[in-house]
């Protein structure tokens, strides 16, 4: 309309917004994001009902009723039916959510510190110590991740905790990988550089200088690593090397229903479908963090 | 107290300023990974045996094409990595010999400003944050330490109440480059390192921090090692230039005398390179052509005699020395045409620069 419209100055319109911490700004792009919304919003559904199992769920996960086997979706007072030991499975498609979770959740997470300790010490101090510990983790990083866990798994026997320990040894290789190459191309970066010209100790740097940059490319990873990690673990219970009967898990419900997969397809499905939802949940989720944090700085 | 010159000079004698830096035949060849089998180990001869020293309070700049040394001889200055063999003698001590408390301290005296000025701040660090972190590992507490850094960042020109807690993508170039020459000053250095500390910046905000830069050294009696390819922004700044070539220095002198009376055709090839104001001196076509040879492999005797359009048969034979221009107090060039007696046919002529 007019060129004579007063503009406020750059600086007075940039000097107005708040300055925000790096992460401040990951949040609020998330937030922003509708399939971030999306999968974060099915997520916590299936974590609270797994959460609040005990108080939420309308039967006891492990009565069993040799009359009420294999009743389909939709029976009365089984909303989801029944499994081959005629026990509710709502109840115990919720029960089992916490332990699948868990070990979608727990190796992850421990895999993300113990491998960005190691990724951070090998790629900082570099040289020999970095090639020795890289050469000798290559090995574990070599045979597939399926392999690998059946047969960590199999050699400490079956069991919740060899399963959580089996899985974290899969996932530490992968994670000390991904944070040594970001600490290397980190390290060489002139703040460094400039931090090392003001005498500060290397313990120092790293804690300042080199853990923040190289935790947000690592934790993107790792968000990529809860599917897989909840798929395979699974396919430990499946295999029979996870929990044990009767304890409720998905992927060992999955196994133990198969053989009603042609009687009552969809109850034998039921717990399939939701490993596939959980895990293409955290997918998307991690896709979403990954570009929110992608911002240019 | 003595500088390793021959004569260990009185206190300010005739009013000439005490060496700051003073560097000795200082090396640096970094291993190549060839792919041939059970070949010699090759080196790239990055800095070979590089002498030159800074007065107190003095800007040297230097000068030279890409790739021949001047961020190595810089890196080497400042520990930040080791050098091969050479000494480096500041403000009349031994630095060979530092370690850990003694590394510290010097590091405190020289503190350097890199070119890429988005590369050199982090960026999980306010502004303010990255300037009091040096003060901090220093042992200043954390409140003193970040009033001192607000009260730097005005001084560089950085409204500190506005800028303070910005991150440095929220800056421009020119306010980042502030904040980097603002964390070299956190803590009072004697010598600060400018390695292409303005390449990177629009003219009129170079001229802006260039002049700002003048301003803290008069104020702090700073001394300033200024790398540059920029030979206009070296002259407006320094007080001595050097030239590198090939990871050796080939001339080096008081910067009047450089731009004035080069003693180097190399010298001349570059200065003759720039786009001069003076009309008379355009016409001449760069006599500098092709590329620097192969760091790998330098060539035998003078290392610039394949572009030199006055080479002769002593250049291969022999390598000049860095030596004293007659007449001309403090200018050293290594050059066979100034040198009488080295065979050249035509040594001893005037140099018309
Ligand atoms: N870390 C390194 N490893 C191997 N070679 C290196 C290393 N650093 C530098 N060089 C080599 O040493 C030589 C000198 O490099 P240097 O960075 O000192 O040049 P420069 O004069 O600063 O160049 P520019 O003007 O492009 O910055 C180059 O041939 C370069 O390839
Ligand atoms: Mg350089």
């Amino acid at each position: 309309m007019s060129a004579t419209l007063p503009l406020p100055s750059p600086v007075a319109v940039s000097a107005a917004q708040p300055s925000r911490s790096y992460w401040a700004v990951v949040w609020r792009q998330l937030r922003r994001d509708p399939m971030a919304l999306a999968a974060g919003g099915v997520l916590l559904l299936i974590i609270a009902a797994a959460v609040f199992a005990p108080w939420l769920a309308p039967a006891d996960p492990y009565k069993a009723s040799m009359i009420k086997r294999l009743l389909p979706i939709g029976s009365s007072g089984f909303l989801l039916g029944t499994d081959e030991l005629g026990r509710d499975l709502l109840t115990r498609l919720m029960y089992g959510g916490r332990l699948s979770l868990l070990m979608g959740v727990v190796p992850v997470l421990a895999a993300f510190g113990i491998g960005t300790a190691i990724g951070l010490f090998a790629g900082y101090v570099g040289g020999k110590v970095n090639m020795v510990i890289m050469r000798v983790l290559d090995v574990f990083y070599a045979f597939p991740s399926v392999l690998l866990a059946v047969a960590i798994s199999g050699a400490l026997g079956p069991g919740l905790s060899n399963s959580l320990i089996a899985l974290t040894l899969v996932f530490v290789p992968q994670v000390v990988r991904v944070a040594e190459s970001v600490t290397i191309q980190v390290r060489q970066l002139d703040y460094i550089e400039a931090a090392r010209m003001s005498g500060a100790s290397a313990f120092s740097i790293i804690r300042v200088h080199v853990l923040g940059n190289v935790l947000g490319p690592v934790f993107v990873y790792a968000t990529g690593l809860l599917s897989v990690s909840m798929i395979l673990a699974s396919g430990l219970s499946f295999l029979g090397l996870g929990v044990k009967p009767p304890e409720p898990e998905w992927g060992l419900m999955l196994n133990t229903l198969r053989s009603a997969i042609y009687s009552n397809p969809w109850v034998a499905a039921l717990p399939g479908l939701l490993i596939f939802v959980t895990s293409i949940a955290f997918n998307l989720l991690a896709d979403s963090v990954r570009s929110a944090m992608d911002i240019r700085r | 107290m003595n500088t390793p010159s021959q004569a260990s000079p009185a206190p300010e004698r005739g009013g000439r300023p005490q060496p700051l830096l003073v560097v000795r035949d200082l090396k640096k060849h970094f291993p190549v990974r060839d792919s041939g089998f059970g070949g010699p180990r090759k080196f790239v001869h990055a800095v070979d045996g590089v002498n030159f020293s800074v007065p107190k309070g003095k800007t040297l700049g230097i000068v030279g094409e890409s790739g021949c040394g001047k961020s190595t001889t810089a890196r080497l200055v400042a520990r930040l990595m080791p050098a091969d063999a050479g000494s480096l003698i500041f403000d009349g001590e031994g630095v060979a010999e530092f370690r850990g408390l003694h590394l510290k301290e010097f590091r405190r005296k020289l503190q350097m400003v890199f070119q890429d000025s988005f590369a050199s701040l982090n960026p999980r660090l306010t502004i303010a944050e990255t300037v009091a972190y040096g003060p901090r590992v220093h042992g200043t507490p954390a409140a003193k330490a970040m009033q001192q850094a607000r009260e730097l960042l005005d001084r560089v020109g950085l409204d500190a109440a506005n800028f303070a807690n910005r991150y440095p993508h929220e800056l421009s170039g020119g306010q980042r480059q502030r904040v980097n020459i603002a964390r070299a000053l956190a803590y009072d250095p004697q010598l600060v390192i400018l390695d292409e500390a303005v390449a990177a910046l629009d003219k009129s905000v170079q001229a802006q921090v260039l002049n700002l830069l003048q301003e803290l050294k008069a104020e702090r009696g700073l001394t300033y090692l200024f790398i540059s390819h920029d030979l206009h922004v070296v002259h407006y700044l320094s007080d001595y230039v050097m030239v590198m070539y090939l990871g050796q220095v080939i001339e080096t002198g008081p910067v009047e005398r450089i731009y004035g009376h080069t003693a180097h055709p190399y010298t001349r090839a570059l200065l003759s390179a720039v786009p001069s104001m003076d009309p008379a001196r355009r016409t001449e076509a760069s006599p500098l052509a092709g590329d620097p040879p192969n760091p790998i492999n330098p060539p035998s005797g003078c290392r610039f005699r394949d572009r030199c359009p006055r080479a002769h048969a002593v250049c291969a034979d022999r390598a000049p020395e860095l030596a004293a221009i007659h007449g001309a107090p403090e200018h050293f060039a290594a050059c066979h045409l100034n040198d009488t007696a080295s065979g050249h046919p035509d040594a001893g002529q005037e140099f018309s620069a």
